[in-house]
């Protein structure tokens, strides 16, 4: 980064929010700069560099911004700031806090502080003076939200130091000195309980990223037992709009079995936001009992707030995540939308009139996309402990056309495919995610068919193949029934075609809204996908056809009414009782 | 405005939309005079200042008088707005005086999300193809995606005088002169008049001026559910000739086009629209509903395609052939924000009660097809297709206008004639308490 901290430009160009900058300093791409308006000073970012003038696109409204106002550079990027506090907050996309914004209104220039300065947290020592210790170490700790808070070595100090001394556990603030560090030329670094990062770039304070190999558990039932997604996983779900896209990202916000869960809602609706910052404060977590925005941070840059911002929300929000990552935590990610990021890059890259790739999107659109994905993952940190980021993202493919090129980047970039499916969501089949077309790439993997095997039970991965297959067998049968009419196929196409829809009803649609159904955990996935295969390997009977639909609707409403009851209750038990009489029929 | 003004007599450029002059001082956005048409600065560089001229530029030399005003489009704001018909600029064009009040920007900042409140007071519209299937609530946003031949004026026009909103607030983009005498004309007769306020774009007006239309229309609606706490209803008609003046300007500008020759920031252009829809924590709020025309139905194409992105669901109308009435279509409508109402502010059976007729209307679909293809039906098919009739006569058509809880026991009536309790499968408790067993 240029060292000249004090570069003074002068605006002589804007178009829209891309602003051009005359400077005679040394600047560096991806600078950040404030634009002088005399309302407020608006923060910038330099996207290009021609000659003496900067093209700086701006986070806010351009509004009167006039040629010759002055804009200064900060000599550094745009970074995050990392400490106790992050949690339970919902920044902008740029990590400034909204709560402590003034007004009903955003008013631009209002940047607030992304953490408490002045509260004091209990700190407690982990490492000893005279250790030798480099970037990620853990020096100690604090509770945050009684989540295990590391205060590490901060991730920009390369080399290694050794540890002078070190504070003895007590009340500090973020700013306080809590441990004195030298390098080998025995210069002196204090440390305090916060640090900066540079967001567009990877923290990679860890020894080593193995290959996933544990499931995470997100409640959602053909998530988990059909295609998981698992520690450190990536996974995309595409799909038009009204297919539930951020129903279901909102349900495993809320159920997934992660330490930390960030939310980056990338340009989309305020509403949906608003959601979670009512909701999340009430609701409790699954696991643990406390609160669920006990474990959560929003990043929130709804689709009217600046375009600008929205590719940093994203970036921002990964490095809060990476940071979590480094304390040896389980943190889930979750960006609602991708595709929103990718149009925000599209009309930058207009706006500068590069030369299109396919839907005018910039040509290096599948570069920045994986770049991205593979800041998530599974690592084992320099202690040996393991930390992961579970990457889950949205896309909203236009015209609901999986060809379009968001859609295809990430494809390529992530490893489980949640495709939602129009023709499920018309016919109200929740969540929509296609159960043929969807996959997890790591179910393939015999790190996790290992963990699965030992976990649930030995042939597991077994019976998921064998649901899945029933579902195709049921799919054509289906198809055969719709071209031949109902009395011109056997009576076996029927019942192929009814044993694929008791898995469909059972496993496979889930209300989200209500409050049993809508989490179901592994013990009672097992248990669900046994039922379902025992009724598949039943024997039936019948005369006609004509009985074949009445009755599975009533093994299916019996089923559903088990759904809805907590799991091994009386009423549930009851329920059992009454299917397997159906069933003896 | 300041007492001297430098006039610029010299434009070095013109094109059909705008027109640039070497200017310096310039705020971005500014308004100006050109040749006596308003304009707007929409690009700088260097002393080179280019405005848009909202009319277009037909007839303007290049010795042209240009006056620049020092801010960007601003509104008066006051309770005089009431009643009130304005153009594009927000002048008064029903003869009566200007607005004495308060200069607003227009456009201007958006509501922080964390002050917001979560919607949950519902509209009712007396239909049941909205109120029971898809419960609209205050502070959402839901356009109509219809054909240009359905009668979605009419029907927004009834929407907005039954909701019992505080202030209805019609903002016109390329109305047909007939289509704004109709919505005069209807709350007018309803008495409603002192309750509105309408910024009117007709066909006669040039296109580039309707892109001031929505953020006139939401100034005005801020104005009120801020200031006065009251629930206003933004009509926003027609949204596809918006974009389509949008994309005007971006080509004019030689902008690089996207999908369907839409400039590439049509989602977040649309996006600060609908937006500004809202529930504020003092009572007030902003519901938007506007209209989509579509293009022979395609839902694809890049317009209603990132309205859909944006909008809280959609409405679509159709013509049930069966009952040779329009209905609320129940396949393709959805409300996103009714989960928020109904079962809650409403009874709780609604939820269940609503997905069952939708499902069991899908299945008469399914055997409407059977049918069509020369296969017999069932006996369970049957009865699908003289409940699905019977529901599209008694609820879905748009002339229906009951309460929620009777649509619920009309529903209930209607499965209870044609169905089992097994068939329509709602949880045992609701059937037990509503299921009307025939006497």
């Amino acid at each position: 980064m240029s060292q000249n901290t004090s570069a003074i430009g002068k605006v002589t160009g804007i178009i829209a929010n891309l602003v051009i900058v005359e400077v005679d300093a040394p600047i560096a791409q991806n600078e950040i700069c404030y634009i002088q308006h005399p309302e407020a000073k608006l923060m910038a970012e330099v996207i290009k560099v021609l000659g003496n003038k900067a093209y700086v696109q701006v986070f806010e409204s351009t509004r009167g911004i006039r040629t010759g106002m002055e804009v200064a550079f900060q000599g550094h990027m745009l970074e995050a700031t990392l400490g106790p506090g992050i949690l339970s907050r919902n920044y902008d996309g740029l990590q400034h806090d909204l709560d402590r914004m003034d007004g009903l209104f955003l008013q631009r220039g209002d940047y607030t502080d992304a953490l408490d300065a002045e509260r004091e947290w209990d700190f407690t020592p982990l490492a000893q003076p005279g250790d030798t210790l480099s970037a990620g170490n853990w020096l100690g700790e604090v509770t945050e939200n009684s989540i295990p808070h590391r205060i590490m070595v901060p991730f920009k100090m390369t080399g290694s130091y050794h540890l002078k001394s070190i504070v003895e556990a007590g009340s500090y603030r973020i700013h306080d000195t809590i441990a004195i560090l030298t390098d080998e030329r025995a210069r002196e670094h204090p440390i305090t309980m916060v640090q900066k990062w540079p967001v567009k770039q990877a923290i990679r304070a860890y020894r080593e990223k193995p290959r996933p190999f544990r499931l995470l558990e997100t409640g959602v039932r053909i998530i988990d037992t059909l295609n998981p997604i698992v520690e450190g996983g990536t996974g995309f779900v595409p799909g038009p709009f009204g297919s539930g896209k951020t129903v279901l990202l909102q349900a495993i916000s809320k159920q997934a079995e992660a330490d930390i869960v960030i939310v980056a809602a990338c340009g989309e609706r305020a509403n949906e936001v608003v959601d979670l910052f009512t909701e999340f404060p009430e609701l409790e977590d699954p696991h643990t009992g406390r609160k669920l925005m006990e474990r959560t941070t929003i990043i929130a840059n709804t689709s009217n707030m600046p375009v600008a911002a929205r590719e940093a929300s994203v970036y921002t929000a990964m490095t809060l995540a990476e940071y979590y990552r480094s304390m040896g935590l389980k943190v889930l990610l979750l960006a609602d939308s991708t595709s929103r990021w990718a149009q925000a890059l599209r009309e930058m890259s207009n706006r500068m009139e590069e030369l299109p790739g396919p839907d005018a999107f910039p040509m290096d659109l599948p570069a920045i996309i994986s770049n991205f994905y593979s800041r998530a993952g599974l690592v084992y940190l320099n202690n040996g402990e393991t930390g992961s980021i579970t990457f889950l993202g949205t896309v909203s493919p236009a015209g609901g056309n999986l060809k379009e090129p968001v859609t295809e980047s990430t494809k390529k970039a992530a490893r489980c495919f949640y495709a939602l499916s129009q023709q499920r969501a018309d016919s109200k089949r929740y969540p929509a995610i296609d159960p043929i077309d969807s996959y997890s790439k790591y179910l393939e993997y015999p790190e996790l068919q290992e963990t699965l095997s030992k976990n649930i039970e030995p042939d597991w991965v077994q019976k998921v193949d064998r649901l899945k297959n029933i579902l195709i067998r049921g799919k054509e049968a289906a198809e055969q029934i719709n071209i031949l009419g109902d009395d011109g196929v056997s009576i076996e196409y029927h019942l192929a075609y009814w044993k694929s829809e008791v898995i469909d009803a059972i496993i496979l649609q889930q209300d989200a809204f209500d409050e049993v159904d809508c989490n179901t955990p592994m013990q009672r996935q097992q248990y669900m996908t046994d039922l379902v295969l025992e009724i598949y390997n039943h024997e039936f009977h019948f005369d006609s056809f004509e009985e074949v639909n009445p009755y599975f609707k009533r093994v299916i409403n019996q089923l559903k009414q088990m759904n809805y009851k907590p799991f091994q209750s009386d009423a549930f038990e009851q329920l059992r009782k009454e299917l397997d009489k159906l069933l003896a029929e | 405005m300041k007492a001297f003004q430098k006039i610029y007599t010299k434009i070095t450029q013109i094109t059909k939309a705008t027109c640039t002059l070497q200017a310096s001082g310039i705020g971005y956005e500014e308004l100006a005079l050109v040749h006596g048409r308003l304009a707007q600065v929409v690009k700088i560089i260097g002393d080179a200042v280019t405005l848009q001229v909202f009319a277009g530029t037909e007839g303007i030399p290049t010795n042209a008088e240009v006056t620049f005003f020092g801010r960007p489009p601003t509104l008066k704001v006051s309770e005089d707005l009431a009643g009130r018909f304005f153009n594009a600029f927000g002048n008064p064009i029903d003869g009566g005086p200007d607005i004495e009040g308060e200069e607003r920007e227009i456009g201007g900042p958006s509501v922080n999300p964390v002050r917001r409140k979560q919607p949950s007071e519902l509209i009712a519209t007396g239909m049941a193809g909205i109120d029971l299937n898809n419960t609209i609530v205050t502070g959402q946003k839901i356009p109509f995606f219809a054909d240009p031949d359905q009668p979605y004026n009419q029907v927004m026009a009834m929407v907005a005088l039954r909701a019992q909103a505080d202030k209805i607030i019609l903002g016109g983009m390329g109305l047909t002169n007939d289509d704004y005498l109709y919505y005069k004309s209807v709350f007018d007769n309803a008495g409603a008049l002192d309750r509105i306020v309408s910024f009117v774009n007709t066909t006669e007006d040039p296109p580039v001026e309707r892109l001031l239309v929505p953020d006139m229309a939401l100034t005005a609606a801020e104005y009120f559910a801020v200031e006065n706490n009251e629930k206003v209803l933004v009509l926003l008609s027609d949204m596809t000739l918006y974009a389509d003046a949008l994309s005007i300007v971006s080509n004019r500008m030689d902008q690089i086009p996207s999908k369907d020759s839409m400039p590439g920031s049509l989602y977040s252009d649309l996006a600060k629209i609908y937006e500004k829809a809202v529930q504020f924590p003092d009572g007030g709020s902003i519901t938007i509903i506007a209209v989509t025309t579509l293009s022979g139905g395609d839902i694809t194409h890049a317009i209603p395609d990132n309205t859909g992105y944006i909008t809280e669901g959609q409405l679509f109308l159709r013509r049930d052939t069966d009952i040779g009435k329009v209905i609320v279509d129940p396949f393709r409508s959805l409300s996103r924000l009714k989960q928020l109402v109904i079962g809650k502010k409403t009874r709780a059976d609604h939820p269940q009660v609503m997905n069952a007729a939708v499902r069991l209307y899908a299945d008469a679909a399914n055997a409407r097809t059977k049918l069509e293809n020369g296969f017999d039906l069932t006996d369970y098919d049957q009865r699908t297709l003289k409940f699905a009739s019977a529901y599209a006569e008694n609820l879905l058509a748009i002339d229906v206008n009951i309460d929620t809880d009777a649509m619920l026991d009309t529903t209930w009536g209607l499965f209870s004639r044609h169905f089992k309790p097994e068939e329509v499968s709602i949880r045992q408790d609701l059937v037990e308490q509503y299921w009307q067993s025939e006497g």
